[in-house]
């Protein structure tokens, strides 16, 4: 029996869904280093500190993120290389933004 | 012989769900790897489809279980600010930071585990979702798997950087 191929769109909006997952991770922590009000603003639990909001937000936004993804590329095929090259990009920008070496740049 | 509440979530953080995170990992690499069409036969392929399923979403499972309960469990106790003139013992941070040759621990391992050890379960639930979606056509999607085995890698090393550093400030300031 011979079956369809599936296209690759939602397998493409899931990697590049956690890819910006991490960047934003990366980004709320360089920002909540660079101004300590906005770190305030990111204590969402008061215990755990700014550390909830900045991974609270990864999680939201990567999670919003593969939603809207996954609806525009259900049923299609896109460019692979492309989405994974960006993927790339976002993941190593996250990790650099959450280096201390390189986040104690911007500390105030 | 007793072991105190924070002592038996630090253990479960750390040395439980590490140990089936490693297991999940090194099973779920080499079933990615090794998921080729000229390696294995068609029935071949549907039995390793279903391991690779479960191992991938265990690891993916293990790795949201390590970070919901460091970050609001065990963090928590970590950064607790000591009352005037107390005892620092049972304030890891403030014991860290209080001597010049120990407040790189927290600086730099603490500030760095904290944050990369959440990439973790975020890249290796994308990789579970994959690795479900596709099912035995993931072994003719040879760029794809390429991609997954490396986003796997990635998720292995953020979460090896956080056991790594977490098993060492452990020793240096252990949460108790």
């Amino acid at each position: 029996m011979k079956t369809m191929d599936k296209p690759n769109g939602p397998a493409m909006a899931a990697i590049l869904a956690g890819a910006i997952g991490v960047f934003v991770i990366g980004v709320m922590t360089t920002l909540a280093e660079a101004s300590g009000s906005f770190g305030s603003m990111l204590a969402w639990v008061g215990p755990v500190g700014p550390l909830s909001g900045k991974t609270g937000m990864g999680v939201i936004v990567w999670l919003a993120t593969w939603i809207i993804l996954g609806s525009m590329y259900k049923g299609k095929n896109v460019e692979p290389g492309r989405i994974t090259q960006w993927s790339w990009i976002l993941i190593v920008l996250g990790l650099l933004g959450t280096f201390p070496k390189f986040f104690d740049l911007f500390a105030k | 012989m007793s072991v105190s509440l924070r002592e038996l979530w630090t253990v479960f953080h750390g040395l439980i769900f590490g140990s089936l995170f490693l297991l999940a990992f090194a099973g779920g690499l080499a079933g990615l790897y090794s998921l080729k069409p000229e390696w294995v036969t068609v029935s071949g392929i549907q039995e390793r489809i279903r391991r690779l399923m479960v191992g991938t979403w265990v690891m993916a499972i293990v790795a949201w279980a390590t970070v919901i309960s460091g970050t609001y469990f065990i963090y928590p106790w970590y950064r607790a600010k000591p009352p005037e003139g107390a005892d620092l013992t049972g304030f890891p941070r403030y014991l860290l930071l209080s001597k010049p040759e120990t407040a790189e621990w927290h600086k730099f391992g603490m500030e760095w585990k904290e944050h990369v050890g959440w990439f973790a379960p975020i890249l290796a639930t994308a990789v579970a979702y994959v690795v479900a979606y596709y099912g035995p056509q993931l072994a003719k999607e040879q760029k794809i798997r390429r991609t997954l085995v490396w986003l796997f890698v990635v998720a292995f090393a953020t979460a090896g950087v956080a056991g790594l550093f977490g098993a060492f400030l452990n020793k240096v300031a252990p949460v108790r």
